[in-house]
Formats: structure tokens, C-alpha cells, sequence
């Protein structure tokens, strides 16, 4: 989902930031009101920004003979709400920009809409989703890293196709070419993803419930013996 | 072994599951030079395949001048989250110990 740097026209790469600089300011603003107002939460912000930080420096195989890399924004989404995903992917897409020519400066703002806001808030809703379906919650927790990952890319798709639309079949036959090389590569990584956060998940409900509880995690779905 | 620790055996076993045949499958009809290729740079090359005349505006400030060196680097970026992850969980299991210490002291405590 990284665009390489300078590989969108100066415009897409200004709009993009001033699409994502708003959400990442109040994202920066709440994890900064949640590690003073709860400074027990601060153990399990480092998880959720660790978590990210791990999973997109690992390139993984997938089905369609190339590599693709997970997100793990879907955690932090669960446990913190979105918000606080578009500043802690920030810092992840800087390090990578800066440091592995991964990603950019110039295409950070677009990297950060994918990454950082549009995959957590689609992974909050099926969070959200399963809860309200009465779901169990490693079910819900499996379905938000998931689609978190697997919408980062079809976002990531959108953005090229926006920026190179082809000559003959237009922005949809771009957005569907850009998709092929994404996609397809990311669903079997976007399931095992979603395997790996309920293996974390379930980590954290054995050290963390009391903390769980208080963001309103635990209790939010079905409770049952896994 | 109870429930809980099979459910964490067959999760684990569902992801080497998906990873094995992913690089099985992956493998099978794809041309060695290009196998497992970033889908980054594929997107990249697609871009640069379907509109030849672009040019890319900016240049990255650095670059690891080899692939062992980004290598490396990933490696670090893995290594720094493994710890502060590994020291998260390792804190919290900490401060629940901590605390069950506490309640159970807590009773034989003289009442003044």
C-alpha cells in the first residue's frame, strides 16, 4: 500500500495531505489526552502501535506469486478507536519514508489516508458490526484486522487509479488494474491477519482485562470461554 | 491440554497453514525473476508501464544502497516493535500479578 515516493502528481499529494492532516492532529491530540488521563492505558497504546509497527515490516507471500505486507491498524482500532491509528501509522509510515525509501514524504499524505484512517475506521465497523450481531468477540476481532488490511489496499488502488486513469477504459479500468495487483495478493494475508490479532487478542484479555474493560472492549461483545 | 490452549494450537496452525500454501501456490506459475515481488514495486512498474511519460517529481532522501542493507533495516523496524510489544504484555502480566500478590496478602493483614 506504500506509494513510492513521487509517484503522484504535486496536486493528489497536496490534497491528500489536507485530507489526512486533520485526522491525524486529532489523533495525535487523543493519544496524548488518553496517556495523561489514563496513564494505565499507556502499556497497551505501545501494543497497539508496536503491533502495526511489527506486522508492516513483514513482506509476506501470497497465493499470486508476489509479497505484500499486513497493516495491523485493526487492533489499535478495537482497543482505542480509530483516531488514535492515523497518528501511530504516521509514525510507522515516516520510519519507513525516511529510513527503507518505503513509501514517501511527498505520497505520506495518501499513504497515511489508506493506512492510517480508512483501514481502522472499516475495521472499527465491522468490529462494531459483529458486536451489534451479537457475535463472539473473536469473531469481530478476526473481521476488523482483516478488512482494516484488505481496504488499506483497495483505498491504495483508488488513489492510483485517481492519479493514473487509463487512457482507454478510464478511472474504473485503472482502479480495477491497480486492484489486481493488490487485492487478490492481500486476501489470504488479510485472513491471516485477522487469525494473528485474535491470537493477540486473546493474549491481551488474559493480561489486560481490567484495562480491556475500562476502554469498553470486554463487555462489548458476547463474553464466552475461548 | 485444556479448550483454550487447542484453540491457540489450531489458530497457529491455520496461519503456517496459509503461509505454506500461499508459497506453494505462489510458486507454481510464476516466472523465477519476478517471484514474490513486492506488490509496492508492482504497482510502481504499472504505473510506469501504462504511462511511460511520467516522471517521478521527488527522489527519496535515502536510500539502503542495497537490499541486504533494507533487509537490515526492515529487520530493525521488526526488532523495535518485537520489544516494545514483548515488554507491553510482559508489563501488564507484571502489574496482574501484582495485584493478585495484593489480594491475596490483603486478608491476612491484622485488622486494626
Amino acid at each position: 500500500m506504500h506509494i513510492a515516493e513521487g509517484f503522484l502528481p504535486v496536486i493528489h499529494c497536496v490534497a491528500w495531505y489536507a485530507v489526512s492532516a486533520p485526522f491525524v492532529i486529532h489523533g495525535a491530540r487523543t493519544v496524548i489526552t488518553e496517556a495523561k488521563e489514563h496513564p494505565e492505558s499507556r502499556l497497551l497504546l505501545a501494543a497497539a502501535g508496536a503491533f502495526t509497527f511489527v506486522l508492516s515490516s513483514i513482506k509476506l507471500p501470497s497465493v499470486t506469486g508476489s509479497s505484500s505486507h499486513p497493516t495491523g491498524t485493526g487492533l489499535g482500532a478495537v482497543l482505542f478507536r480509530p483516531p488514535v491509528m492515523a497518528f501511530l501509522s504516521t509514525i510507522v509510515l515516516l520510519f519507513q519514508a525516511l529510513l527503507l525509501a518505503h513509501g514517501g514524504i511527498t505520497t505520506l499524505g495518501a499513504n497515511v489516508f489508506s493506512m492510517g484512517i480508512a483501514g481502522p475506521w472499516v475495521g472499527y465497523w465491522f468490529w462494531t458490526l459483529s458486536n451489534r450481531l451479537g457475535w463472539h468477540r473473536n469473531v469481530g476481532v478476526f473481521l476488523a484486522l482483516a478488512f482494516a488490511d484488505l481496504s488499506t489496499y483497495l483505498v491504495t488502488s483508488v488513489q492510483l487509479g485517481l492519479a493514473f486513469p487509463d487512457p482507454v477504459s478510464g478511472l474504473a479500468g485503472s482502479v480495477a488494474k491497480f486492484a489486481g495487483v493488490f487485492a487478490i495478493s492481500q486476501i489470504p494475508l488479510a485472513v491471516a491477519e485477522g487469525i494473528l490479532g485474535v491470537l493477540v487478542f486473546r493474549l491481551l484479555t488474559d493480561v489486560a482485562a481490567p484495562e480491556l474493560r475500562r476502554l469498553g472492549v470486554l463487555g462489548a461483545a458476547r463474553e464466552a470461554v475461548a | 491440554m485444556s479448550k483454550k490452549t487447542w484453540t491457540t494450537l489450531a489458530l497457529i496452525a491455520a496461519l503456517v497453514i496459509i503461509f505454506a500454501v500461499s508459497f506453494v501456490v505462489g510458486g507454481l506459475h510464476t516466472n523465477p525473476d519476478e517471484r514474490f515481488a513486492g506488490t509496492d514495486s508492482v504497482a510502481t512498474s504499472t504505473i510506469e508501464e501504462s504511462n511511460p511519460g511520467y516522471q517521478p517529481w521527488f527522489e527519496p532522501f535515502f536510500r539502503p544502497e542495497s537490499g541486504e542493507v533494507e533487509s537490515g533495516l526492515f529487520a530493525l523496524q521488526a526488532a523495535i516493535g518485537g520489544t516494545v510489544l514483548g515488554f507491553a504484555i510482559g508489563a501488564l502480566w507484571g502489574r496482574r500479578r501484582g495485584e493478585r500478590t495484593a489480594l491475596a496478602a490483603a486478608p491476612a493483614e491484622p485488622t486494626p
